[in-house]
């Protein structure tokens, strides 16, 4: 729009109460924060949990199948957002419990940045999800990643947290650097940051194809950093390594929710007419990071350095899923595709949760539990723990019948669906190698003895969360169809392409 | 006279330069942060002739917020920089090292 044109008119704030809630919740806390004199800051964290279950509160009241724009369409409210945003907040509740044992252990970390920190991470994660403008997309980034860059370096003293921090914030800054010049060259080539308006200009045929391929390569390289995919990758395993623990427990698990949600909102809704160009572009990443992930993850020593190839692999088989949405113009697979990724994250992190989580309860002062030694003879330490930890390897893993082989099954259908039989081929080969190195912490924890048989101390309600996580895998594992059915319903609400 | 491809061309370039910089650079840990901040410049330079050519004043408004966020992205980089110095009492790039495999 042209200077003459603007005027302000008052944005309806209903759809996004949530966020002002969290926004309005995350300033209070800071507040309250100075005049608490607890040492364990229990008030802080009860307020920061509160404010999720109001949060959670104020989006389940909010929720209906319609979708709403607000803020001059920079903001969306619709049943995606809303599923993603209840997952969003539950997962992050489960992060705080698991966490807070491990940070009261650290004085460094016990205080009450890290709940702050989360509060407002999370409220970006938030922003991100309910995007409808570029803009949106990229403030919810930086919001996220401007908190999760002094989470990294929370414990000062530690040489490995300041790397790792460092490293994460170049590398993240030069992907909001090639995602921005992304943006700037699409704007350049529509003529709008709008991702509905993007979608219609480009649907009537009225952008100049040239400089909107150049300005999609970057998009897409700029997501795949987010992501963390091969050749983007470089970033994942230090600073997953290198951050404290309970800090690599949030950003390994909360912040991919939001990352599908941006990847659906941008190729998806916003670039479809260019999906040939943009799935190619996937299709390649996610062979790569399938491959080296699963393969790098087997010389790993460290449990954390694993996860993190592990977790680079299973971003892979997202893109899979994403990328066989669309066949030579024909939008009929959407649906299956789209909701089959999104089922594919939200079991990633609910396994990836419960692992970092089982790190977490194995951790005490001064001893991090992150060695694939630490984990030799847990059975005869606590066999209920060590059934959890199996359970959670062998979803993460795929073996049939638990929600992780659910999930890849659901992608590699979506895969074969699309026409690309050797690229589900692939994919499972390589899983196969990948199935070795979860099956090695299973085998340590079975068969080794233990180097340190001390049992293991944590508060009651972590015990019970962490095995209400290992369970969630096993029970979804027998009921998938209740997920599937509001992943499909989420998207089908929520993707313009199905009209 | 000066066309829109005169400013992509130079934004390209200023852009690049950013990348390389972060790329090459073995030495100084704050001219990694002085290549990130070319980057940014670049994206707005883009912005703001996109946005002066097209008539449409919404580029122009990007550019504010990416201001913004860059100098919140400088002050954050600039403290993990210091407690980076206090911890290893270098900035080097190469000493970054100890995390690898």
């Amino acid at each position: 729009m042209t200077l003459a044109e603007m005027q302000f008119v008052l944005p309806d704030l209903r759809p996004a109460a949530a966020e002002l809630f969290v926004l309005a919740m995350s300033c209070l806390i800071l507040i309250v924060d100075l005049f608490v004199k607890d040492p364990r800051r229990t008030a802080v964290f009860a307020l920061t949990i509160l404010t999720l279950l109001g949060a959670a509160f104020v989006t389940w009241a909010g929720a209906s199948g319609e979708v709403v724009y607000t803020f001059s369409n920079m903001y969306v409210h619709d049943f995606m957002a809303d599923v993603l945003k209840l997952l969003l907040y539950l997962t992050v509740i489960v992060v705080l419990f698991y966490a807070r044992a491990y940070l009261l252990a650290r004085p460094l970390l016990g205080r009450s940045e890290f709940y702050t920190l989360t509060l407002f991470a999370t409220l970006g994660m938030m922003v991100m999800i309910s995007a409808g403008h570029f803009l949106t997309i990229y403030l919810g980034i930086e919001l996220l990643s401007l908190s999760l860059y002094a989470m990294v370096a929370l414990d000062r003293d530690s040489p490995t947290a300041a790397e790792a921090a460092m490293k994460y914030l170049v590398l993240g800054a030069l992907a909001s650097g090639l995602l921005l010049y992304g943006m700037s060259m699409v704007y350049g080539a529509v003529g709008s940051l709008e991702i509905a308006e993007v979608a219609e200009r480009l649907q009537a045929g009225q952008a100049n194809h040239t400089i909107l391929v150049f300005g999609l390569v970057f998009l897409v390289a700029g997501i795949a950093f987010k992501l963390g995919v091969v050749p983007f990758h470089m970033w994942i395993p230090d600073v997953y390594h290198g951050a404290p623990t309970a800090v690599t427990l949030f950003l390994g698990t909360a912040p991919k929710l939001a990352a599908f949600a941006i990847v659906i909102r941008m190729l998806a809704n916003g670039l479809i007419v260019l999906s040939h160009d943009w799935q190619m572009m996937l299709i390649l990443l996610a062979v790569l990071s399938i491959g080296i992930g699963n393969i790098a993850a087997i010389a790993q020593h460290n449990m954390k350095r694993m996860l993190a190839y592990s977790a680079i692999a299973h971003m892979g088989f997202l893109l899979l899923a994403l990328a066989s949405g669309v066949v030579g113009g024909d939008a009929r697979y959407a649906l299956n595709a789209y909701s089959s990724a999104m089922f594919y994250i939200v079991v990633y992190v609910l396994s990836s949760a419960g692992t970092f989580g089982m790190i977490l309860l194995l951790s005490r002062a001064g001893f991090e539990a992150d060695n694939i030694d630490d984990y030799k003879g847990l059975n005869r330490r606590n066999p209920w723990f060590a059934a959890m930890l199996m359970m959670l390897m062998f979803s993460m893993a795929g073996i049939p019948f638990f929600v992780g082989f659910f999930a890849k099954f659901a992608v590699l259908q979506a895969v074969v669906a699309a026409g690309y039989l050797w690229l589900a081929i692939v994919a499972v080969l390589l899983s196969v190698v990948g199935a070795f190195y979860y099956l090695r912490i299973v085998k340590l924890m079975y068969f080794d003895a233990p180097a340190d048989a001390s049992p293991i101390h944590a508060p009651l309600e972590v015990k019970l969360l962490i095995s209400l996580n290992g369970l969630a895998v096993a029970v979804l594992g027998l009921f998938p169809d209740i997920l599937m059915w509001f992943c499909l319903l989420a998207v089908r609400l929520s993707l313009t392409i199905l009209g | 006279m000066l066309t829109l491809s005169h400013y992509l061309i130079l934004a390209a370039l200023v852009f690049a330069i950013g990348i390389v910089g972060i790329f090459l650079n073995r030495k100084n840990l704050i001219v990694l942060l002085m290549s990130i901040e070319l980057m940014l410049l670049a994206v707005n330079t883009n912005f703001v002739a996109f946005s002066r050519f097209m008539n449409d004043v919404d580029g122009q408004v990007f550019v504010f917020f990416i201001l913004v966020v860059a100098a919140a992205e400088a002050a954050i980089g600039l403290a993990i920089l210091v407690v980076l110095f206090r911890n290893l009492k270098t900035i080097h790039v190469d000493d970054l090292d100890q995390l690898k495999g």
